[in-house]
């Protein structure tokens, strides 16, 4: 076996005093794909930003090619081969596709001036070589998620990187997309050079990776050739426990209809959406990442135009704005907690009673002592750590901010509650308590629509699961027929299903 | 209740920073001149910033909302001038001077509404930014009012308007107890009441505000009007004080001082966050800077450049504790 590329030695992060990190040691070598699993919080963006010289260990050292370096700095990170692509684009969306690839290290003739022909022809080159169809001269603000991250990559192999760590690189790209990205990653791996591929999606770990290295509390707790590990064992891994666990169990028969949706279309975003959702039913909304989900769910709450015909408990609940759709009962938890869901700076009981604040006030008039009573009462119920409900709710960490975005969502007691990505960013401890409220709130009567692009949570939560393809409804699967592969077939359109229609 | 008291303290973090800041200057001007603390340089002061004070107090809901309006000093001068005119109008009639002058604060209140109004409407209708509405609606407002007087002035015809100018209750002149009246009203608006809260929560985030089910616009546009209002109290305020209007002077860079007013006031200029009777702490501030460079000798010329420099440092030290 070659001698690795990079080795970590005892690396150790703290933060303010809590390891996050607590001695990794991982080596990393040529012409090898290392898949880096773990929970949030289980340490796995600390040590790349540590490799890629974004963070500084607080103690142990980094090793490349036998010899002890230290980065002080991103660029000294790249200088030495380490080239990172960030989770979040990190992309100047005015400037071309060139400019971006070559932005902070231009490349420059005799005069000082810049090489404008040879940044052209290296973009190009690389470009080709990644199989991206962006050329060189494209503004970054016109071009789709996918080709975006390959401009990403083209940035970090513009320098002649060994090493490249790709940040999960797949939660925006398309099945489609991601299978190009792979054959990309394969033809660099194929070249010498070493890949680190961050993720949580175990089956594409599964898929591209050759080695995998566990992380759960800062600590490496497993490392495997990828043919002698499955996904199932990868996940007990990084929990700690069976998965199945953490979902509640499923309901008996649901009641009456709480929810008709017939006809329901929004220009350009989705067409013709007709579905029904019982009291005391978690009906799961499956598909691709631009399927038009939440795009259903923004109709339905008056967020966004549309047409078609909305009832709710038998009435008539069209919306033209979500204080409509609030008062016909429909609540909704937005996916974008920090966009639209909370007020980080507000008080963590004003975010509580923010969607129900009329229920709080008299011809204007605000009772504080009754907002207090109230967020205490959501406290003790979704056991939400927080001393003082008059702090601000940032001072909470963000598994209890979205207990709180919950609670703020289910004050007004919604009959028909539409939750969209509900434990997108918080650990699996918090996780398992949300989908015990929400499976809670179905048995107390409400309808629970559930939008999730993390399939297990779809099919551990859903009673029944209808699947959207390029805005529309493209089946719908109940009780056991709700498998992966077939919320798969129906997802990506590759085959028809056997679901009950 | 504890946590109520905690929250409290909180928020009066900034006002009282600003306080404190408002005492060591004073206490400075006090030593700096023995006329500083005399009971009618006191009055001076105070009556001095209540014009500016009272249109600042819709600056701070328009500045919390998220918003900006630079329109306000222009819009005293056309709001002052109609009042004016409606109440010439109303003595030509033969109207009693007690009725006339009801006249011209209805005309100042209704017309600075409208105007507040028209702002909002082009903010959230048009969905232009509030920089560049209020921007046009600053030269428009001016340029309508010197078009109207010919760049004169507007004379007032009753004695009653121009004596109750000068008029005071229990010694406090009547502007100062006007702007005190409002703000302790205003206060209790944006700290206990759902309009209050909303005003706050839109300021904080447009997009959450309006997922939570918040009528957005209706918030936008309450701020812009209950300002236009101000503008109207203050405008026919002034107009009394001088028992006429003048159009190319009145309300001149009032703008500057309700901002920096709201501003030294410890209100956020990103909005979400502000107190009112902050906002009057901030306005009296201006008032002592102005009277101390005053009764030092420093060239009047100077005065905007220390006030430039105080808005400045207030932004700069709100950045800082953040």
């Amino acid at each position: 076996m070659a001698a690795p590329l990079l080795r970590t030695r005892a690396l150790t992060k703290e933060f303010a005093g809590h390891a996050v990190l607590r001695g990794a040691e991982v080596e990393i070598r040529r012409g090898e794909i290392l898949g880096v699993i773990g929970e949030n919080g289980a340490g796995k963006s600390t040590f790349m930003k540590i490799v890629a010289g974004i963070y500084e260990p607080s103690s142990g050292h980094l090793e490349l090619e036998g010899r002890p370096v230290s980065f002080a700095t991103p660029s000294d990170a790249r200088r030495a081969g380490v080239s990172i692509v960030p989770q979040e684009f990190n992309l100047a969306p005015d400037l071309s596709v060139e400019e971006n690839v070559f932005l902070g290290a231009e490349l420059v003739t005799g005069r000082r001036t810049l090489d404008r022909s040879r940044m052209r022809a290296r973009t190009l080159e690389l470009l080709a070589e990644l199989g991206a169809s962006a050329s060189p001269g494209d503004r970054i603000d016109g071009l789709s998620a996918a080709q975006k991250q390959l401009v990403e990559v083209a940035k970090a192999l513009a320098f002649d990187a060994s090493l490249l760590i790709l940040d999960e690189p797949t939660t925006m790209l398309t099945r489609r997309e991601i299978d190009r990205l792979f054959v990309v990653m394969r033809a660099l791996r194929a070249r010498g050079m070493a890949l680190v591929y961050v993720s949580h999606k175990l089956a594409e770990v599964k898929a591209i990776c050759d080695r995998v290295i566990v992380l759960k509390d800062g600590e490496l707790v497993r490392e495997s050739p990828v043919a002698e590990i499955e996904p199932p064992e990868m996940a007990r891994a990084m929990v700690g426990r069976e998965l199945r666990e953490i979902y509640p169990p499923k309901r008996s028969a649901p009641g009456a209809v709480a929810l008709e949706v017939r006809g329901l279309s929004s220009p350009g975003a989705f067409e013709d959406v007709s579905f029904t959702a019982r009291e005391g039913e978690i009906l799961g909304f499956a598909g691709l990442v631009g399927a038009g989900r939440t795009q259903v769910a923004e109709a339905l709450m008056g967020l966004r135009p549309s047409s078609g015909s909305v009832r709710v408990a038998g009435r008539d609940a069209r919306a033209r704005t979500a204080l409509d759709a609030v008062r016909s009962g429909l609540g909704y938890l937005s996916e974008d907690r920090a966009g639209s869901g909370i007020l980080p700076g507000f008080a963590i009981a004003e975010n509580v009673t923010l969607v129900s604040l009329r229920d709080y006030s008299r011809l204007g008039w605000l009772d504080r002592e009754k907002e207090l009573a109230r967020a205490a009462t959501w406290r003790d119920r979704f056991g939400i750590k927080a001393g003082d409900l008059s702090a601000p709710l940032e001072s909470l960490s963000g598994g209890n901010q979205q207990k709180v975005s919950l609670a703020k969502t289910l004050d007004p007691a919604p009959r028909v509650v539409i939750v969209d990505e509900p434990t997108r960013g918080v650990d699996v401890a918090a996780k398992a308590e949300i989908y015990r409220f929400l499976g809670e709130l179905a048995g107390r009567g409400a309808a629970v629509l559930l939008v999730s692009s993390e399939l297990e949570e779809i099919i551990g939560m859903s009673d029944r699961v209808l699947v959207m393809r390029e805005g529309r409804i493209a089946g719908e699967l109940e009780g056991t027929a709700i498998q992966e592969r077939d919320i798969m077939y129906l997802a990506t359109g590759l085959q028809a299903a056997g679901g009950i229609a | 209740m504890n946590g109520a008291l905690a929250a409290l303290r909180r928020v009066e973090k900034e006002r009282y920073a600003a306080l404190a800041a408002l005492v060591v200057l004073s206490g400075a001007s006090a030593l700096l001149s023995p006329f500083f603390l005399q009971w009618q340089n006191v009055l001076n002061i105070v009556r001095q910033v209540s014009y500016t004070g009272i249109i600042a107090l819709g600056m701070t809901f328009v500045i919390v909302s998220g918003g900006i309006d630079l329109s306000v000093g222009s819009m005293a001068a056309f709001v002052g001038s109609l009042a004016v005119l409606a109440l010439d109008a109303a003595i030509g009639r033969g109207s009693d001077q007690g009725v006339a002058v009801l006249v011209a604060v209805a005309t100042a209140l209704l017309a600075g509404g409208a105007c507040g109004l028209g702002n909002g409407l082009l903010v959230t209708k048009g969905r232009i930014a509030p920089f560049i509405v209020t921007l046009g609606t600053m030269a428009l407002f001016r340029s309508l009012s010197l078009y109207m007087a010919n760049a004169g002035e507007f004379r007032s015809e009753s004695s009653l308007f121009g004596e109750l100018g000068s008029s005071s209750l229990l010694g406090v002149p009547l502007p100062a107890l006007i702007l005190l009246l409002l703000a302790a009203a205003l206060s209790l608006v944006l700290t206990r009441t759902r309009w209050g809260r909303y005003t706050r929560a839109v300021g904080s985030n447009a997009r959450v505000a309006r997922y939570s089910a918040i009528d957005v616009d209706a918030i936008r546009l309450a701020a812009y009007t209950l300002t236009g209002a101000m503008v109207g109290v203050s405008a026919v305020l002034i107009a009394m004080r001088f028992n006429s209007v003048g159009s190319s002077t009145l309300g001149l860079n009032y703008e500057l001082d309700a901002i920096a007013a709201v501003i030294i006031g410890g209100t956020a200029m990103s909005g979400g966050r502000g107190s009112v009777w902050g906002t009057v702490i901030g306005a009296v501030t201006l008032g002592v800077i102005n009277n101390m460079l005053n009764m030092v000798g420093i060239s009047t010329y100077l005065q905007g450049t220390v006030k430039g420099l105080v808005i400045i440092g207030a932004v700069f030290i709100q950045r800082q504790r953040q």
